[in-house]
């Protein structure tokens, strides 16, 4: 399956391009803004110092949906999790379970997760991510 | 569109968040909104350092709908020229301000004990500022607060550093370290507001109105942008290309412009910085060009081998004329020590150069002694300029103090007015390319070179009267009112044409015809006019420093009575417009 990944940290420039595009990813419901991004660069206390680009992993055993109680989040076959919206009742506990911190918080009170859909690598100027197939 | 205004009230600390659709439809945003804010809010014959003093921040309605809508308008009334101030600045201070979900934010009064804010969605911490005062290094309160507060990667800081705290009139607001609110003194109503800083950060959503066409509109700029000229220009050699060219041009002052030719600028050019220091590219939040070049520099302690400090400067040609030609200073190391002391102290890198640049000249000629000065300033001394600096900031005498109120001032108490560069009170920017650069200097309502970009028609008309050059100038002007109400980055100018704004406003659900937004401009325009008028700009007095006639530019030698006449008319002009 394919997932999204690094490819070099190292040339992240920290313009956020990928954490708007991720905004944009639902053809029928774009949205402006960053309220729905599950992709955040942050900085090294100061992008001198580099970049780290936090979003899912994809892990086979996810912590995050351990902890849901709802069952909104799912462990997805292959690694990474499925959110489904409509159970969720923004408690929280998959933002503390993730120990990449790749769950956010939206304006609304749930949470945004990444699909490995893709889009924002194509936003991407400078070369940083990449879709590639993986095995699983 | 987003038109929601917050209101912050030093005085009692209190906020409000008004909603302003009239605002927004008539005026844009950035600029357009800002202008009629500072009008409804201050008093023009407000005292700059008083707290009935208000700064307005405001961002327009492409952020952060598309990318190079990376702006935002500071507008204020300048300690260093007693007028209309205006600065722009970039880092993550436009989309952080809109995802915080507002269009813009007004600040009154003056707080008794410093405090540093912290703006969200709907709600704004005034927080105890008292420790953090006092902090003379920018990047230091930069790094504390990173390690206070929450919004990594979603959040804006822009803080002062020692000068903005010991009112130098020409202290700026930095962001994100790298990126400044930096002309006109923004950092010295910081100061006097006992605002040591000022953090938002935001998560929000906004809906097109047309899901489909906003993507493709999206898609087009994007696409249009990095395929660009100004995509290669910038993400290469950044704005410091242009040292190389305007040498070669004449046109790079040097030397507080006793020539307009540096035979080091080679050493101190775009390309042998990238070649020997660049160390890392970064770019504004939104922005795919990646303009702002940082330079590793490596730094020896004198008496510890094999230790050494590793800074990161960041360069732009600004700073590389004010600080390096105009110093006379070819040493790269040199330049990048000299604009790192800058950046800590949070000065306007352009007018520390010209002031720095008019004193040595002074103390050369007498006008000025090391009594004044204290230390020895000569073209090219790093080490004269590294102390000087220091005492722009410490102020430990009345000559520092008065250097410290701009190089306008301190030539009206000392003499020396000939050679002090200066338009309208604010240090000149590095183009000596012809007529049409310093009478933009001079017409232009923020006395800057971005205003109307008289060293491009220097560069690009060879034959114009002094009206026409004044009739285009103006004109510029004018439509760039438009760009810095959207507020895109001037660099983005290429792309942001007439019709793909009036295209990109409709997925927004906004009408916008071509003709409207021309209009606009030019009714923004007149609207700033007038506010400068009100605080008491007077074009007639518009003093013009006699130096520049003195020296070749890329168009000869200037004539005064092209100037003395582009002036009358743009006088004639200005009664006309109003
Ligand atoms: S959100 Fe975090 S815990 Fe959940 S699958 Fe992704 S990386 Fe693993
Ligand atoms: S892959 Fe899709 S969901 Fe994940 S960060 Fe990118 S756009 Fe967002
Ligand atoms: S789009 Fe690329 S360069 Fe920009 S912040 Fe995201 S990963 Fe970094």
């Amino acid at each position: 399956m394919k997932r999204l990944e690094i490819k070099d940290i190292e040339k992240c420039v920290g313009c956020g391009l990928c954490m708007f595009a991720c905004s944009r990813k639902f053809a029928s419901h774009p949205e402006i803004g960053n309220s729905s991004s599950a992709i955040l660069p942050v900085s090294l206390s100061g992008f001198e110092r580099g970049a780290t680009v936090i979003f899912c992993k994809a892990c086979s055993e996810p912590p995050c949906a351990q902890v849901c109680p709802t069952g909104a989040l799912k462990p997805k076959k292959g690694g990474g999790v499925v959110y489904i919206e409509r159970l969720c009742i923004g408690c929280k506990y998959c933002v503390e379970a993730c120990t990449l911190n790749a769950i956010f918080e939206r304006e609304d009170g749930k949470i945004a997760v990444c699909i490995h859909c893709g889009y924002c690598v194509n936003y991407c100027p400078h070369g940083v991510l990449e879709y590639r197939e993986v095995k699983t | 569109m987003r038109d929601s205004v917050l209101i912050i009230d030093l005085n009692d600390y209190t906020y409000e968040i008004q909603s302003r659709p009239d605002l927004f439809e008539k005026w844009i945003g950035g600029t357009g909104v800002a202008v009629q804010l500072l009008r409804e809010h201050m008093d023009p014959k407000a005292d700059p350092l008083g707290e009935e003093n208000v700064i307005v921040f405001a961002t327009g309605p492409f952020t952060p709908a598309y990318p190079l809508a990376s702006k935002t308008v500071a507008m204020f009334k300048s300690p260093l020229t007693g007028n209309l101030g205006e600065s722009h600045a970039g880092g993550r201070t436009a989309t952080s301000i809109a995802n915080a979900g507002y269009g813009a934010i007004v600040i009154k009064g003056a707080s008794e004990k410093p405090v540093y804010l912290v703006i969200e969605n709907e709600k704004v911490h005034f927080r105890d500022g008292r420790v953090l005062w006092g902090i003379e290094d920018s990047l230091i309160v930069g790094r504390i607060i990173a390690e206070n507060e929450s919004g990594r990667g979603i959040r804006t800081m822009m803080r002062i550093g020692g000068a903005g705290e010991k009112l130098v009139r020409y202290a700026c607001v930095t962001t994100e370290t790298y990126r400044h609110f930096g002309r006109l003194g923004l950092g010295a109503v910081f100061g006097s507001k006992r605002i040591k800083a000022l953090i938002v950060r935001g998560r929000g959503k906004f809906l097109p109105s047309d899901p489909k066409r906003f993507r493709e509109i999206y898609d087009e700029i994007y696409r249009t942008a990095i395929a660009s000229d100004a995509m290669k220009k910038y993400h290469l050699l950044g704005t410091a290309e242009n040292v190389i060219p305007l040498n070669e041009l004449n046109s790079l002052p040097t030397r507080n412009l006793t020539s307009a030719k540096f035979e080091k600028a080679e050493e101190i050019s775009g390309e042998a910085l990238a070649e020997h220091n660049l160390g890392r590219r970064i770019a504004c939040s939104h922005c795919p060009i990646a303009c702002i070049h940082l330079a590793a520099l490596r730094i020896p302690y004198e008496n510890e081998p094999y230790f050494y400090k590793t800074i990161m400067v960041s360069y732009d040609y600004e700073l590389i004329y004010a600080l390096g030609s105009m110093l006379g200073v070819g040493s790269r190391e040199g330049l990048l020590r000299l604009i790192h002391r800058v950046e800590c102290y949070g000065l306007d890198a352009m007018s520390t150069g010209v002031c720095l640049a008019w004193a040595t000249e002074a103390l050369k000629r007498g006008i000025l002694t090391r009594d004044h000065t204290i230390v020895e300033l000569s073209f090219g001394d790093v080490d004269g300029y590294l102390k000087a600096i220091d005492y722009i900031y410490e102020q430990p005498n009345e000559f520092y103090r008065n250097l410290a109120m701009g190089v306008d001032h301190a030539s009206d108490v000392y003499g020396g007015k000939d050679f002090a560069l200066s338009f309208g009170g604010n240090e000149m920017p590095g183009y000596h390319t012809g007529h049409a650069a310093h009478i933009g200097f001079a017409t232009g309502l923020r006395h800057s070179h971005l205003d109307s970009a008289g060293y491009s028609l220097d560069q690009k008309v060879t034959e114009l009267t002094p009206q026409e050059a004044v009739d285009r100038l103006v004109a510029e002007e004018c439509w760039r009112q438009v760009l810095s109400s959207l507020v895109v980055c001037f660099f983005a100018r290429g792309v942001y044409k007439v019709d793909l704004i009036s295209r990109a406003f409709e997925p927004l659900g906004v009408e916008v015809t071509e003709d409207d937004l021309v209009r606009t401009g030019e009714e923004i325009y007149r609207e700033k006019l007038k506010l400068k008028l009100e605080m008491g700009f007077k074009p007639e007095d518009m003093r013009i420093p006699g130096r520049i006639f003195e020296i070749q530019s890329l168009r000869g030698k200037l004539d005064e009575d092209f100037i003395r006449e582009a002036m009358n008319y743009y006088v004639r002009k200005v009664r006309e417009m109003i």
